[in-house]
């Protein structure tokens, strides 16, 4: 089984963001950055279907800066075969990161792309799926759960109050949720092997696209709120203060 | 095309059109009023959703359907050729950021070759172009974009914006062709759990639990206010579900989901950064928490400070109560 898999740098979700002084991107100093922890679930995936298969090739793709070389290693150190950074500083249009990555993957020979279901940096929640469009290959998003067997695909996918089931045949784009597998953390022994296996650079042009980031800003403080007492006995006191001024009750 | 008619591309489950699809229209009435323009809703099924006739009251000017035998479920392939044969008519088109909207709305814009803005949660207009803000690094920080494509292409974070009552009273439904298209993927079945279930990013009201809850059993506590309170759904931290005590459905913050609901109660729960990114939003916050300095009582606007064993209880039965006398 031959895989691919699309990996994104993001910063660690415990981190405090701050605004950059242009107003329009995030300030990187002293951030710590990490794989997308959704695209992890994808590197997870396919690292255990090429173990169950026997035989085959992973493969790890990402589009950005020299930085993700480092994002890169660490799903080598998992057990990636190779990696290729597409050298790019992205885009804000998903379409545009999607084309890029289609055009790298078109006839590459892949039974299987893996994604995850989104970014926790810019939430666009879509690049995965544009992808196999653009391939014209079968896409099931948001994948919790998994079988493959004789080139067909079974998928549950989370849906609001419920779970649906769907299939395809393979080849074929699946974007990965939570709860699909537990990242294995890489071995002493991997990360040494990250070291040595193929990381290829190529440097591509993403284009703008039609959709432009004018600023970013923080959210609107919450009010101080106030705390209505200590133990059970403040419940009543709580209660007519939803009802009569929140009024949500 | 005109850039004023607005396509709203609305959900219906069993049958029927689901609460978001009004939020849909109400989004696009937004983008329509502000140039004299006018909505069209379209909505999916084997036979025409039950409330597609009354969405008139909501804002829509025409009601388009596609029927066909296949889109009893969510048909992918179907739905996103319906969307992108219609797309030239129209200046823009809303999706509601659920499940569905998430799948189609990406697969929309990939054929069309037109970017897409997700999860939008404010919409404005600046010179004849869409400007849409929405919360990235799960909420910590608002992104405004411009949308330069046409048509413009987003999706609208469900419980965000409000439905207003329309001018017509009713909307004529006009069926509408569905284009043929090849269904790449099938959708063969929705399993729905035991007892129907409201999902955290829909409810009107959460109630989430964390750590102080101790043990996975005693989430019945939180199960038995969420009934007393009617139409509330059972949320949690990411550590409850990295510890496997609850679905990892039910998470809220930033590897899970992101939330709005009018009531948001937290219990047991201490207020970790990435948990406070996915609720911060919610319209009312109550922190019910041993720590009095827990990071949560900083966004609650009510907080008690107490053992939750003792408060939830006594919360469950005053709500109770309260229902009984109404």
């Amino acid at each position: 089984m031959k895989i691919a898999v699309c990996l994104k740098r993001v910063p660690d979700t415990v981190a405090k963001i701050t605004v950059g002084p242009d107003r329009k991107s995030i300030d990187e100093t002293g951030l710590k950055f990490v794989p997308n922890p959704y695209d992890e679930f994808a590197v997870e995936e396919a690292i255990a279907l090429k173990e169950k298969a026997g035989s085959g090739e992973t493969v790890v793709y990402a589009v950005g800066s020299n930085a993700s070389q480092e994002t890169l290693r660490a799903a080598l150190a998992m057990g990636i075969d190779r990696a290729v950074l597409l050298q790019s500083p992205g885009s804000p249009d998903g379409l545009e990161v999607a084309r890029t990555l289609a055009a790298e993957l078109k006839g590459a020979g892949y039974d299987l792309i893996l994604c995850g279901k989104m970014a926790v940096d810019d939430y666009n929640h879509q690049v995965g799926v544009m992808v196999a469009e653009l391939l014209e290959l079968p896409c099931i998003s948001s994948v919790a759960h998994l079988s493959i067997a004789d080139g067909s695909v079974e998928a549950e996918r989370e849906i609001e109050g419920g779970v649906e089931v769907a299939t395809c045949r393979l080849p074929a784009v699946l974007t990965c949720e939570k709860g699909l597998n537990n990242p294995r953390l890489p071995s002493l022994k991997g990360i040494m092997a990250a070291k040595k296996k193929p990381l290829e650079t190529k440097p591509v042009t993403v284009g703008k696209g039609s959709i432009e980031v004018l600023a970013l800003d923080y959210p609107a403080e919450r009010k101080p709120g106030k705390v209505v007492g200590e133990g059970p006995d403040a419940v009543p006191e709580l209660v007519r203060l939803l009802r009569t001024e929140a009024r949500v009750l | 095309m005109p850039a004023n008619a607005i396509l709203a591309v609305l959900e219906a489950r069993d049958g029927a059109l689901r609460k978001v699809s009004h939020e849909v229209i109400a989004a696009a009435r937004q983008l329509s009023g502000a140039s004299g323009g006018s909505v069209d809703a379209l909505v999916f099924g084997a036979s025409v959703p039950t409330g597609s006739d009354g969405l008139g009251a909501s804002g829509a000017a025409r009601v388009l359907a596609a029927t066909h035998a296949d889109f009893d479920r969510y048909n992918p392939d179907g739905f996103a050729a319906t969307v992108a044969s219609l797309a030239p008519s129209y200046g823009a088109i809303v999706f509601a950021a659920t499940a569905t909207g998430k799948d189609l709305a990406p697969r929309v814009a990939a054929r069309l070759g037109v970017g897409l803005v997700t999860d939008v949660t404010g919409l404005a207009t600046d010179g004849g172009a869409i400007v849409a803000t929405r919360p990235v690094y799960a909420g910590k920080v608002l992104q405004k974009v411009k949308l330069t494509s046409s048509p413009a292409l987003l999706s609208i974070r469900p419980n965000t914006f409000e439905p207003q009552p329309g001018q017509a009273a009713s909307a004529a439904v006009e069926s509408i062709p569905v284009p043929s298209f090849e269904a790449r993927v099938k959708v063969t079945g929705v399993k729905a759990p035991d007892k129907a279930m409201l999902d955290v990013t829909e409810a009107p009201i959460v109630v989430s639990g964390g750590r102080g809850l101790k043990e996975p059993t005693n989430f019945r506590l939180l199960e038995e206010l969420a009934e007393a309170l009617g139409n509330t759904a059972v949320g949690a931290s990411r550590a409850v579900v990295d510890a496997g005590w609850r679905e990892h459905g039910a998470q809220v913050g930033q590897t899970g989901k992101t939330v709005s609901p009018g009531l948001y109660i937290a219990v047991g729960i201490s207020g970790a950064i990435q948990h406070l990114a996915g609720m911060r939003t919610a319209k009312t916050i109550v922190a019910i928490n041993r720590d009095k300095d827990a990071p949560i009582f900083k966004v609650a606007d009510y907080g008690i400070v107490g053992d939750l064993f003792e408060v939830v209880p006594r919360l469950t039965a005053e709500i109770r109560k309260m229902r009984s006398e109404r």
